[in-house]
């Protein structure tokens, strides 16, 4: 079979086929990996901008504000603010922390935990990367658009976003990254079910891989109605058309041209039953490399094995009927509130019981304080304060007050940056070994950890304050109001910290680039882990494994009956 | 302090704010036991089981109900939310609407990127109108052949109300989503253009408290402001009577 003797042996060896329009999961994985991280970058870039206006509102940028704003001599204005605001909230979701958890650590490390010599799709898995990095650009270069990029906010409601410039560059970006997203999930779903190595059932698999897996199923359910409505959108932008517009509208004092009909309503439907299930595939794979880490730092099995996959799998079937709990105050049926009032306390206990079993896994282990393991142990506390801060906004009754205040912006910064970010730091620096063959720093890294740490609450921690004293989110002044007066202190505190957490990831990217060529050397098992991708080698050559591998026992099989330190699971006989 | 704002909750200007600021007290204090409970044994697992030379891990199971513990303390915590605290208190304020025959009924328009106010007058009665009347003498374009019209009061990003009954708002949008958000109150509502939605509260003070725009609505999303005059019901009879009628020509 021709197919499967490309997965073994010699990959191509020409610079553009290896690297560039690669097939090879490791490669794409990588792709994505420095993709998303440079995403990320320019998202955080974006939003240190919008936190000088919050802080110091109408003030010119010091130094660097003419330079970068030469036109305004500076300032941030109204526009600039809402472009700011829109694209870091869509550039970070869907062009970093997606990208980053799914598809660069899925991509480079699900095959190989499954034992496979590569994704069951691979030309497929490259299409994949080579729409979404288009997506992106295309997505980026609408700031240099006429009109600027899109400024209604990275939910996008209509009738606001119709009407605004610089959407329609938006919902075609939308469009290509979704159809990305959409291959892959595909590619992962096929790749856990029909590729796995022999002996390894799906009660043997790594935690990581089922939380990959359930991702998937929500991408691929979740995502196609937002691009079914993004086209909508679309059409009314550029067609005339009015699905979310109805009749009667003035803007400015004239008569909008519209047939009417629409209902703006729809959109936020279509929008959130996306957008939920989203936070969950912005926190499963988390989740997952939180697992992995935790498992193999305290020398012991996983607690609960069964009930993390038990859990995992509700949260993502619960997630499609929690979604309107983001319009209880939309003008939606008030009593349609009571249903997801309901669903919203439900799916909170599964996520509870993800947390305790993780928590759990720490008694009775020899635990070993490796950076990765720092920052895995701190998305505990950290996700802990995100998801408890939900509670009183999934409550419809204090949701009233906490509806679109900084509340919610902490809220769920504390989950996907507390949350997410920390939790993908840690497999940066639990995978890289096996990525390079080398080791970060872990003096560097410690100290990428305690800055990031204390920055990263001093950022969020202020906006629960600021939200509960009633600051409104997305206010390019919020000094323009009286009761946001007393607390504008603290948004000055919030943006100090931003900018401090710049500071702290350059010794990341130092540490990143310099360990990639100079890092210490390190075998093919450099943290005695049970899995199977460290059961080849560092990286691992076109095709992965030497032979194809074959599995005998559970994935984290520390300290078991006693008859050896860590067994992993391909190594078929312990010698007592 | 300033005036009504300081670093907690605005003071509670209407009847249902203690309501809702129960509830976010209780949650809040519930969630800081939790967290603080769960930190303790959080830190002492850490050190209590740090990798000592000579000491290996051991492996840990307990009972499936055992383990689900944790769970099921917070599936009951919520459970009591909703039912003693989530359902009856939605229903008061969101799912119930007083009659309006006991209430003072005023029309809200949102737009960008004021507050048209709309007073039916001493006839309780709206008078038609219709957007295409619209001007800046005429900013809710009311229309002056309808009779009902006549004694109506229309102002612009100020909210006069009476103490001692129910205000009911009807809420809508000219152009796109708004949403009338009073601190003092705890009343937030979106403007949905299309729609007519009906909030109301009560207030439980005199004085002067801000409205703000809490959804996206452009460029000045910042500045759409506005005040809320609460006045003794005779000082409201005073204000009202003293308002030029929209329709009526000087
Ligand atoms: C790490 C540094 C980060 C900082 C300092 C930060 C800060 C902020 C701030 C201040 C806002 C409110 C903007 C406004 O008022 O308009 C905001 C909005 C938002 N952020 Fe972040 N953020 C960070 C990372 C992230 C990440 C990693 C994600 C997603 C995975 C994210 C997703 C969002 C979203 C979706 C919004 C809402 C945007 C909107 O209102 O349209 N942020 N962020
Ligand atoms: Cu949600
Ligand atoms: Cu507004």
């Amino acid at each position: 079979m021709t197919h499967h003797d490309s997965h073994h042996g010699h990959g191509p060896d020409d610079f553009i086929s290896k690297y560039v329009f690669s097939v090879d999961h490791k490669v794409i994985g990588l792709q994505y990996l420095i993709t998303s991280l440079l995403f990320l970058l320019f998202g955080f870039i974006l939003i240190m901008v919008l936190r000088w206006q919050l802080a110091y509102p109408d003030q010119p940028i010091p130094f660097i504000g003419n330079l970068i704003l030469g036109s305004t001599g500076g300032v941030v204005t109204p526009e600039l603010y809402n472009q700011l605001g829109a694209m870091h909230g869509t550039i970070m979701i869907f062009l970093g922390v997606v990208p980053l958890g799914v598809a660069a650590f899925g991509n480079y490390v699900l095959p190989l935990q499954i034992g496979a010599p590569d994704m069951a799709f691979p030309r497929l898995n490259m299409m994949s990367y080579w729409i979404y990095l288009p997506g992106g650009l295309l997505m980026l270069s609408s700031f240099i658009m006429p009109g600027g990029a899109a400024q209604s906010g990275w939910t996008s409601y209509p009738p606001l976003s119709i009407i605004n410039p610089g959407q329609t560059v938006w919902l075609l970006a939308m469009v290509l990254i979704i159809t990305s997203s959409l291959l892959g999930s595909i590619n992962f779903l096929v790749t856990t079910l029909n590729m796995r190595a022999e002996g390894m059932s799906l009660m043997r698999m790594p935690i990581f891989v089922w939380a990959q897996f359930v991702t998937a199923v929500l991408l691929l359910l979740a995502f196609p109605p937002l691009e079914a409505a993004s086209i909508l959108q679309l059409m009314d932008r550029v067609a005339g058309t009015s699905f979310y517009l109805p009749a009667g509208l003035v803007v400015n004092g004239e008569a909008l041209k519209v047939s009417g009909g629409g209902q703006p309503l729809l959109w936020q439907h279509l929008f959130w039953f996306l957008a939920h299930p989203e936070v969950y595939v912005l926190i499963l794979p988390a989740m997952g490399i939180c697992a992995e880490i935790i498992a193999n730092n305290t020398r012991k099995p996983l607690f609960g094995y069964k009930e993390l996959v038990g859990s995992m799998m509700f949260i993502g079937g619960m997630s499609f009927v929690v979604w309107a709990h983001h319009m209880f105050l939309s003008g939606m049926s008030a009593s349609l509130g009571n249903f997801f009032l309901v669903t919203t306390m439900i799916i909170s206990v599964p996520s509870v019981a993800v947390l305790t079993c993780l928590v759990y896994s720490l008694k009775g282990g020899s635990i070993r304080f490796t950076t990765a393991m720092l920052f895995a142990l701190a998305f505990l506390p950290m996700f802990g304060i995100g998801g408890l801060t939900g509670l009183p906004l999934g409550i419809t009754v204090t949701d009233i007050y906490l509806h679109d205040t900084y509340y919610v912006i902490g809220h769920f910064h504390y989950v996907v940056v507390t949350g997410s970010i920390i939790a993908l730091m840690a497999g940066v620096y639990h995978w890289f070994p096996k990525w390079f063959g080398r080791k970060m720093s872990e003096g560097l890294g410690k100290l990428h950890f305690w800055t990031t740490i204390v920055c990263m609450n001093g950022i969020f921690f202020p906006m629960f304050i600021t939200g509960l004293a009633g600051q409104q989110r997305r206010l390019y002044d919020p000094t323009a109001q009286l009761h946001n007066l007393t607390t504008q202190p603290l948004n000055v505190v919030s943006s100090v910290f931003a900018w401090l957490l710049f500071l702290a990831q350059l010794p990341f990217i130092w540490n990143f680039f310099r360990s990639i060529w100079h890092g210490e050397k390190v075998g093919d098992n450099p943290w005695e882990a049970t899995t199977l991708e460290w059961a080849c080698p560092s990286p691992p050559p076109h095709g992965n494994f030497e032979k194809p591998p074959k599995v005998y026992r559970g994935p984290y099989e520390y300290n078991v009956g006693k008859k050896a330190a860590w067994v992993p699971q391909h190594v078929a006989e312990v010698k007592a | 302090m300033n005036g009504n704002y300081g670093w907690g909750l605005p003071i509670q200007a209407s009847t249902f704010a203690k309501e809702i600021d129960l509830g976010i007290y209780a949650i809040h204090g519930i969630m800081f036991a939790i967290f603080i409970l769960w930190s303790v044994f959080f830190v002492y697992l850490l050190v209590r089981y740090r990798a000592r030379p000579g000491v290996p891990s051991e492996h840990w199971e307990t009972g499936t109900l055992q383990s689900m513990i944790p769970d099921l303390i917070v599936l009951g915590i919520e459970i009591c939310l909703i039912l003693f605290y989530a359902l009856p208190a939605w229903s008061r304020i969101k799912m119930t609407v007083p009659p309006e025959g006991k209430s003072n009924v005023v029309e809200i328009v949102a737009e960008q990127f004021a507050w048209t106010v709309h007073y039916p007058g001493a006839d309780a009665k709206f008078g038609r109108s219709n957007a295409a009347l619209v001007d800046a003498q005429n900013p809710a374009g009311l229309d002056a052949a309808d009779d009902a019209g006549k004694d109506d009061v229309v102002t612009v990003n100020e909210l006069h109300i009476p103490l001692g009954k129910p205000t009911v708002v009807y809420l809508s949008s000219k152009d796109v989503i708004h949403s009338l958000f009073i601190p003092e109150f705890r009343v937030k509502q979106d403007a949905m253009p299309g729609m007519k939605i009906p909030v109301w509260f009560e207030p439980t003070l005199t004085g002067k408290f801000e409205i703000g725009c809490a959804q996206l609505c452009g460029i000045a999303h910042s500045i759409m402001r506005a005040d809320v005059f609460v006045h003794t019901p005779e000082e409201y009879e005073k204000w009202l009577a003293a308002q030029h009628p929209q329709t009526q020509p000087y």
